[in-house]
């Protein structure tokens, strides 16, 4: 690893007045991605500002809101007891991430702020134009078997390998943002990037702010809800698909429904136009099967990746049909 | 070669520097200053000369001050400096669980973290769970059930299931394997791990 400046830091300001002052400065919190990333000499910060002790952990409920801190971990957001009974979307998503290990220290905005990524960004031989753009896209004819089925861009077709980023997109998540002179806030599903002509920038995070805090509106999926991801092994490894579903059911109706999927693009996957057809509907599984091809608009292949094209709405079938079983 | 020459010719500048690093440091660690600091880019002139900073913290319940590199992560900390071989590097990227040690009582890859981030910290290593002579419950259990073959994973999955333990995720053997997912046995010897977690998770001494 290419050695670095530390400086610690336990005030939102002073990290942020560290931040504009070195652009080649970065923030680390639990650094699950980024030691990684640093030691695969992917990523070579001059300086990291460690923001551990930034007072950011808060979980509460704040009128028809609930907020989690930025540095709150994936642990203690997935095994609280409001998020159990009110969010159990994101418990689920979290849980289904990464390693207790991990999540003991990977905090929400580190979460958030990992690198949409392929094993060709990682490996500095290859090229990669998210690593360094204009060097071409190694997974474009070559292995793409974990890679994106949505949205492409000729550029990159990696994914944003979180699971908890899906939850929060379905959830309508708000994130608040700090910059050196005010606050603005960001709908979740705004956060994260398409990659476009620019693979090299994964969200919209400007580089003189900070993510400070989450604003997750109440909701009644609070029962039929169930976050489903496929793999290759039954725990511990990225999705090939997955899917976060909630369903308000009432009167057999379907009077609120959210859907997002995972593994398939550059950003969690809102999945908009089969919510909209499952909303006033009922929860048949005939509607369900109509919304998975609703979802499934655009989607394609590149070869090694092609089974994703029947995964994928598999999966929201699936998903949606157990949602709904849960009482 | 080339970095010991640099050291034995700067080796007076170099110690110059570093007193003074360790004192800027200390004194940009605290949050008030660190402000003030910034503003006055006053941490800017001397950040360029650091080399190691201080670091404070407390493994297996004994007290440890030094300066370090920022780049040297807690498992190369507590095996190269600390010499406590126990924790084992496997993967080096977080993947497979063998360096996974208690921090503030839990489990963290240390391969993934940074020695400086645990100022003031307490670490618990595989060398730290026997009472003197006496076996952790969990090591006790690992033995009895088989719970390895070559061992170089043990060290890991030992720290991991005493966590899961206490976590309280043991309520069935399913919940034991996801929870325990973390920590990657080549040898295969998962069902004899299962066993030997449920054996603890029951058996009341869970220390």
């Amino acid at each position: 690893m290419i050695n670095f400046q530390y400086l610690r830091t336990s005030s939102k300001k002073s990290a942020l007045a560290l931040l504009l002052k070195d652009k080649n400065a970065k923030f680390i919190a639990g650094g699950t991605n980024l030691i990684d990333l640093m030691k695969r000499g992917v990523s070579a910060p001059e300086k990291l500002i460690d923001i551990n002790h930034v007072p950011l952990k808060q979980i509460e409920l704040v009128g028809d809101k609930i907020i989690i801190g930025a540095l709150a971990s994936n642990t203690a957001v997935a095994e609280n007891e409001l998020i159990k009974e009110k969010l159990p979307l994101l418990a689920m998503a979290l849980n289904a991430g990464a390693s207790a290990q991990l999540r003991n220290v990977a905090t929400v905005g580190g979460n958030m702020m990992q690198r949409t990524r392929c094993g060709y960004f990682y490996d500095t031989e290859m090229p990669c134009n998210k690593r360094k753009p204009g060097s071409g896209c190694g997974a474009i004819g070559g292995f793409n078997r974990m890679h994106a089925i949505f949205a492409t861009s000729d550029n990159c077709i990696a994914v944003h390998p979180s699971d908890m980023c899906v939850a929060l997109a379905a959830l309508d998540a708000v994130v608040v943002l700090a910059g050196p002179k005010a606050e603005r806030k960001i709908l979740f599903k705004d956060f994260h990037r398409l990659a476009g002509d620019t693979p090299q920038l994964d969200n919209n995070l400007k580089a003189d702010e900070m993510i400070i805090r989450l604003e997750i509106p109440l909701n009644n999926l609070t029962v039929n809800a169930h976050y489903l991801k496929v793999r290759d092994r039954a725990s511990y490894a990225f999705a090939l698909v997955s899917v976060a579903a909630g369903l308000e059911i009432s009167n057999h109706k379907i009077t609120d429904v959210r859907l997002a999927m995972g593994g398939v693009a550059h950003k969690p996957w809102r999945l908009t136009a089969s919510e909209n057809f499952l909303r006033g509907k009922e929860a048949t599984i005939e509607n369900f099967e109509q919304a998975a091809k609703l979802a499934m608009t655009g989607a394609k292949g590149f070869g090694e990746n092609d089974f994703k094209l029947q995964m994928a709405p598999n999966t929201i079938i699936e998903a949606l049909t157990i949602a709904k079983s849960k009482a | 070669m080339q970095s010991s020459d640099k050291e034995s010719n700067q080796g007076d500048t170099r110690r110059d520097f570093l007193k003074k690093s360790s004192l800027i440091t200390a004194v940009a660690l605290t949050p008030s200053v660190a402000l003030k600091a910034a503003e006055n880019q006053v941490d800017e002139r001397f950040a360029e000369l650091f080399e190691k900073i201080p670091l404070n913290l407390t493994v297996n319940n004994k007290a440890y001050k030094t300066s370090i590199e920022p780049r040297v992560t807690l498992l190369d900390y507590l095996r190269e400096e600390l010499h406590l071989t126990g924790t084992k590097k496997g993967c080096d990227h977080g993947q497979c669980g063998a360096c996974t040690v208690h921090v503030d009582g839990e489990r963290v890859n240390s391969c993934l973290s940074l020695a400086v981030m645990n100022e003031g910290k307490k670490i618990t290593t595989i060398e730290g769970l026997a009472n003197g002579e006496e076996l952790h419950p969990m090591q006790a259990a690992f033995i009895k059930h088989d719970g390895f073959q070559c061992g170089y994973c043990t060290p890991g999955q030992i720290m991991s299931a005493v966590a899961c333990v206490k976590e309280g995720h043991t309520n069935s053997r399913a919940e034991i394997s996801e929870y325990m997912s973390g920590n990657i046995c080549r040898c295969g010897a998962y069902p004899n791990i299962v066993d030997a977690i449920v054996e603890v998770s029951k058996g009341g001494n869970k220390a």
